[in-house]
């Protein structure tokens, strides 16, 4: 494993009071609502504490997964790689140009760092069945694959052909976090944790504004099971 | 003539793909269900690397996607209808979009269960795919053709489908992947290109005709160097293409192979009208104009009078 310490200068550099700043490199606004850094920090702690990724080896084998769902208002996320120097943080003023790599849905062949290209709700979480799957089958165990989903993006049937799979099939090393802002049409009987647990997953509901307890959630162990962790942000409405 | 032997090109999908896990570390098998008892003996074998996610063809894609993610070489596989139609967002996006690879391995094809109606057709396949870059077609004809092509697609690295039916040919052609054969050489008349299982009806139709046969058991990318090499040295061009799914699928590429030609062109294959009827593959295949006797006839009613014969 070669990606345990944060040993990039870059990383150094920025702190997470510095990301609003960032973020307003792309949309020109002091301040964002709730809706556009309801992931900010969830991301933050990932990137900052959890996730073992680094710019100089976005492509070890060895790496963590982080898989961004949903691919809807990326500034949080761009602002996040640019802070833990995966982009230059001067790109961030073309965000939605032409020219730009940063959209305002990501392409993973654009952005170092990126896994996927999102932005049709419902295609993380297949794609990171299927990258559990293909670590483990190369006796790569160790690797953590993380996906991020909106709880309106579980509405997507997708999501729950993949989450009744990784629950059946134990995907241990599969973790999904659920920003919750409380946005689905419909809700979630229950709570969303529940439909996630009835599949046989391992499920932690925290505040996700709150970095310990996020932290902690993070880093529950599940042995055998896949890993929920539910954000709940404020409401989007 | 068109025959059901008992090995099918499924059955060879089946046995070759199982010997591939053997041979290459790298190949990944993802199934919906459809042919997993057929998988029986190679999952036990290789159980990372032989994976059935159940009835569920959204993520049969999805995991797909991301094995290839990780460097794997899946195969993907289930009736055509499940696995391009219904998840066609997820082939547009979990494979092309992210750059990444994978072989799609289809079965029923158009017509091979009429029994079971239109639920079970995908006559659309080859020209849904035609929407999206980067897509090689192979359409076997013979168990022995799929053999071939799927150990070519297996050791590829882009994005390949492989139609598999049980219509077929009697014989095995030696075909290139990714090259049209010539399998018959007339003067003067039409070009005739039969796609895969087609072959030996298209065959039995031209015979006294002077039409030259091409066969194509690969028909994306298109050749058009063999089309172009067929019309060589012929006052006109007349071409008909043959294929068993939806009729014109590749008129566009023969339009685009000869646009500084006067051409006219024939596509014949599966009509876009749903049938409604049950029954055999032979009399589905009579319905859409493809036997034999109907070609020969549609064929030579079309071709200039120089043509025929």
């Amino acid at each position: 494993m070669t990606l345990t310490t944060a040993d990039a200068d870059t990383r150094t550099l920025y702190t997470f009071d510095d990301l609003a700043g960032l973020m307003s490199r792309m949309t020109g606004a002091d301040k964002h609502g709730p809706a556009a850094s309801s992931t900010l920090d969830v991301l933050w702690v990932l990137y900052d504490r959890v996730l073992r990724v680094a710019p100089e080896a976005v492509d070890d084998a060895a790496r963590d997964r982080f898989l961004l769902s949903k691919g809807h208002g990326p500034m949080a996320y761009y602002a996040v790689l640019a802070a833990k120097g995966f982009i230059a943080p001067e790109l961030l003023e073309g965000f939605g140009g032409y020219d730009s790599p940063l959209g305002h849905h990501p392409d993973r062949t654009l952005v170092p760092g990126v896994e996927i290209g999102s932005g049709s709700l419902g295609h993380g979480l297949p794609l990171g069945v299927g990258t559990a799957l293909g670590l483990r089958a190369q006796g790569l165990l160790d690797p953590a694959v993380w996906v991020l989903v909106g709880d309106a993006e579980l509405d997507e049937g997708s999501n729950h052909e993949a989450i009744a799979y990784a629950g059946a099939a134990g995907l241990e090393r599969l973790h999904t976090v659920v920003i919750d802002n409380q946005s689905a049409t419909h809700g979630w009987h229950g709570g969303v944790a529940s439909h996630f647990a009835a599949a046989g997953w391992s499920t932690a509901t925290v505040d996700g504004r709150d970095h310990a307890a996020l932290f902690e959630a993070f880093t529950t162990p599940h042995p055998g099971r896949p890993h929920a962790v539910v954000a709940v942000v404020e409401p989007k409405n | 003539m068109t025959t059901t032997a008992a090995a099918t090109m499924r059955d060879r999908f089946i046995s070759t793909a199982s010997d591939l896990l053997e041979e290459d570390p790298r190949l990944a098998v993802v199934l919906a269900d459809i042919s997993a008892s057929g998988f029986d003996a190679a999952a036990a074998a290789h159980p990372d690397r032989v994976v059935n996610v159940g009835i569920r063809e959204q993520l049969l894609i999805g995991a797909t996607g991301g094995l290839a993610l990780t460097g794997l070489r899946p195969i993907a596989h289930t009736f055509g209808s499940f696995l391009v139609e219904r998840p066609f967002e997820q082939v547009k996006l979990d494979l092309g979009h992210q750059g990444v690879g994978a072989v799609l391995v289809s079965a029923l094809g158009s017509y091979d269960w009429p029994a079971g109606g239109r639920t079970h057709m995908s006559p659309g396949d080859v020209a849904l795919l035609d929407t999206l870059p980067g897509w090689t077609v192979h359409v076997p004809g013979h168990p022995d053709e799929a053999e071939l092509l799927l150990r070519d697609a297996a050791a590829a690295d882009g994005l390949v489908y492989v139609r598999l039916s049980l219509q077929r040919n009697a014989e095995a052609r030696p075909v290139t992947p990714g090259r049209f054969l010539t399998v018959r050489e007339g003067r003067g008349g039409p070009v005739v290109i039969a796609v895969g299982p087609v072959l030996d009806d298209v065959l039995a139709a031209v015979e006294g005709l002077n039409a030259t046969v091409l066969y194509a058991s690969t028909v994306r990318p298109f050749d058009f160097a063999a089309l172009r090499g067929a019309l060589r040295d012929r006052a006109s061009a007349e071409v008909v293409v043959v294929e068993p799914y939806l009729a014109g699928t590749s008129t566009p590429f023969v339009t685009e192979a000869l646009t500084d030609l006067p051409h006219r062109v024939l596509g014949l294959g599966v009509s876009r009208q749903e049938l409604r009827h049950y029954g055999t593959m032979q009399e589905h295949i009579a319905a859409h104009g493809l036997d034999a006797r109907s070609l020969r006839a549609r064929i030579s009613t079309w071709a200039s009078p120089q043509s025929r014969s």
